[in-house]
């Protein structure tokens, strides 16, 4: 029988999980991914967590719960870094001891320490150690791995076209709206986990789209872009995925093109707490254009969201018409 | 150039004495007060930690009194803490604040920049007169602290009641207004004398209680309403688990050269945390081992509100208090910690412990028979 590899559908599920899916099916074990984020998993989280944690987190322990009694083996990566310097975020590091304190009766898990932050030398290692759960063949996991790796760079290609994890699931290619000539363009700025969960984000990225406008996200920009302008601070921002909000604001602040900017942050993150202020200010001190943040937490109701989309995109279509038509008789 | 810096418990003392020896003019922020807070929560985002709210608020009362450079030490991630003087400068260069802020951290092979830094600020380029003025003030801290933590032990069992804080209000006047070392020290020892003069009365069944998490609330007693002397007016014994000297030595001296004092620490937190995560959260649970190695009745974890690093080892402390049998309470403080509340979870841990202390001992006496 396969061996059954459990996959939360939390955290960096929407950034990674072509990798690992790929890699775990290559070498021959089977991947359960927990179901699409719902009401029951949000409150399995809550209830099994910390109160302060942020609910990112939370929903990551409640996906967490859904999976453990049918899987053998939960992939719980320790994600210390990612690129050199960088790290991702202290509840990130310490994420398989938070779900193995908090969750009870859990399989084992695969919790591998990622850690590029000297250098990426290790990363066979880590792959191997990952890959030794399924089998020991070394040639076996380096093969998997490339096969991985190749799925994830298709994946990331994909992303940077505009296709985001949402569209994926569908037939997106048809059901692709023509981008119409007054189309206006918002940047949708945040982390990948609240942005691409359709639940947790309350499906902004459709609701946007829906009023035709379109949306960017820091996954659709080149890396390059972004490593420029976030180079912009004195000071490196040594969160990776903090480095790419940054890059992406500072971004959107010069294109003409971009009418405005979105902040999707969680309650209690401390990595938007540092972001959202910084690209606020600068924004406002030196660029015209709307920005704002919006906080979900497990108690957002959806329609004071809901009005505040609509408040938003009705100011940059008025903005658009009105703007350069100020009578000058008052 | 008039320089200014945070305030964290009493380490200002320390710095004043640094750029004493240097003969760099400092301008010591005002006590650490509600109105300080107020500023701080007013210009800071909404839910950043409470640590860079209060020292915004120390920056901005030295401006007013003026101060025009701010020297702070950083750090690389992935803790908040590293990102601290970036948010300010931005806060400061919105509020119209012409300041310079000079951060002082891990070089990261960048040892010109660091040095340019230090030069800066210091007023010399004789790295023989830093390395002395430095050692001087390490050792001003380092005895200051440690009559700090002597008074957390003892205070319990003063015979009058005020002796002690009446000696350390003193002697932190005294220092504020000496200059230098040699004069700092020669108080400091004459605190020592006095301390060891004030009549005690032990009392045998005082309570014994460490104090864990986030190293600026541990230490700064504006932040963590007074919990130190709190619990001592309760009748127990405090001890913490961080302070200034220690985080100096540790920071420049031994990780600098790839080497650590906290083996003991570290080791004793690595069923539970594997790495380090940033922040102090690996310390947090390494300590609240050792203190329950040591007897101790119990642990108070202090830390800010969203605080990153805490948060994860505040979810693994249940399993440390379960498998050593120590009662852990998490204190969560932000601007808006009404001090009544945090006195009657204080009251009601402290009663909790008394219980279990009793309780302990009647079953020796029942088992003896």
């Amino acid at each position: 029988m396969d061996i059954k590899i459990g996959i939360p559908r939390g955290l960096l599920y929407y950034y990674y999980f072509p990798l690992w899916n790929k890699f775990f099916e290559t070498l021959g074990a089977e991947v359960v991914v927990s179901q699409p984020t719902n009401k029951k998993i949000i409150e399995n989280g809550v209830k099994n967590t910390v109160d302060e944690a942020c609910l990112p987190v939370k929903v990551y322990h409640g996906h967490v719960m859904d999976l453990k009694d049918r899987v053998d083996f939960l992939f719980v990566p320790k994600l210390m870094s990612i690129y050199k310097n960088e790290y991702i975020c202290p509840k990130f590091c310490g994420l398989p001891e938070m779900v193995s304190s908090s969750v009870k009766d859990l399989p084992p898990l695969i919790d591998t320490v990622i850690n590029f932050r000297k250098s990426r030398k290790k990363l066979f290692k880590a792959v191997y150690e990952i890959g030794s759960h399924v089998t020991k063949n070394v040639s076996e996991i380096e093969h998997a791995y490339s096969e991985g790796i190749t799925n994830y760079h298709n994946y990331r290609a994909l992303m940077k076209q505009g296709i985001l994890p949402i569209d994926m699931n569908k037939d997106h290619f048809q059901k692709r709206k023509v981008i119409s000539v007054n189309q206006q363009k918002v940047v949708l700025l945040g982390h990948p986990y609240n942005l691409y969960d359709p639940l947790l984000s309350m499906n902004i990225v459709e609701k946007l789209r829906a009023k035709d406008v379109m949306v960017i996200t820091p996954e659709m920009m080149d890396t390059a872009t972004i490593n420029r302008y976030a180079n912009q601070m004195d000071k490196k921002m040594f969160w990776s995925f903090g480095r790419k909000i940054m890059g992406t604001a500072f971004y959107a602040m010069e294109d003409p093109t971009i009418s405005g900017m979105i902040y999707l942050s969680s309650f209690g993150c401390g990595l938007d707490s540092v972001i959202a202020d910084i690209a606020e200010r600068r924004v406002r001190r030196s660029s015209k254009k709307p920005f704002t943040v919006l906080t979900l937490d497990e108690h957002t109701g959806e329609a004071g969201i809901d009005t505040r989309i609509e408040a938003f995109v009705d100011m940059i279509r008025w903005r658009e018409k009105n703007e350069n038509n100020f009578s000058s008789h008052g | 150039m008039k320089i200014t810096f945070p305030h964290m418990g009493s380490t200002h003392i320390g710095i004043k004495c640094l750029f004493d020896e240097l003969g760099v003019e400092t301008v010591i922020p005002p006590k650490i007060s509600k109105k300080t807070l107020e500023i701080g929560t007013k210009y800071a985002p909404e839910l950043i930690c409470l640590p860079l709210k209060i020292t915004l608020g120390n920056y901005i009362e030295s401006i007013e009194r003026g101060a025009d450079t701010i020297v702070v030490t950083g750090s690389c991630g992935p803790c908040r803490y590293g990102y601290y003087s970036e948010v300010q400068k931005e806060i400061l260069k919105d509020l119209g604040h012409d300041v310079e802020m000079v951060v002082l951290e891990a070089p990261h092979g960048n040892i010109p920049e660091f040095l340019k830094r230090v030069h800066k600020i210091s007023n010399t380029k004789n790295p023989l007169k830093i390395a002395k003025s430095l050692k001087n003030a390490a050792k001003v801290l380092k005895r200051l602290n440690e009559i700090e933590a002597q008074m957390l032990q003892l205070r319990p069992h003063e015979m009058n009641k005020g002796d002690f804080d009446q000696v350390y209000k003193q002697l932190i006047k005294n220092l504020e207004n000496s200059c230098g070392a040699k004069e700092m020290l020669i108080n400091i020892e004459g605190a020592f004398k006095h301390i060891i003069g004030i009549p005690l009365k032990r009392k045998e069944d005082a309570l014994k209680v460490g104090i864990v998490g986030e190293i600026y609330t541990v230490i700064e007693d504006a932040a963590n309403v007074d919990i130190g002397k709190k619990l001592n007016d309760m009748g127990v014994e405090v001890y913490k688990s961080h302070s200034a000297s220690e985080w100096l030595t540790e920071n420049i001296f031994y990780r600098s050269i790839g080497l650590t004092s906290e083996q003991k620490i570290e080791e004793a937190s690595d069923p539970y945390m594997k790495t380090l995560i940033g922040g102090h959260a690996k310390e947090t649970i390494g300590h609240t081992v050792l203190y329950s190695e040591r007897g101790f009745d119990g642990v108070i974890q202090v830390l800010p509100f969203t605080c990153m690093p805490e948060i994860v080892s505040m979810s693994i402390l249940p399993r440390v208090q379960q498998d050593h049998n120590i009662p852990v309470l998490s204190l969560i403080i932000d601007e808006l910690t009404g001090e009544a509340g945090y006195l009657t979870r204080v009251e009601a841990y402290i009663d909790l412990l008394r219980n279990r202390r009793e309780s302990k001992k009647d079953e020796k006496m029942l088992s003896r028979h």
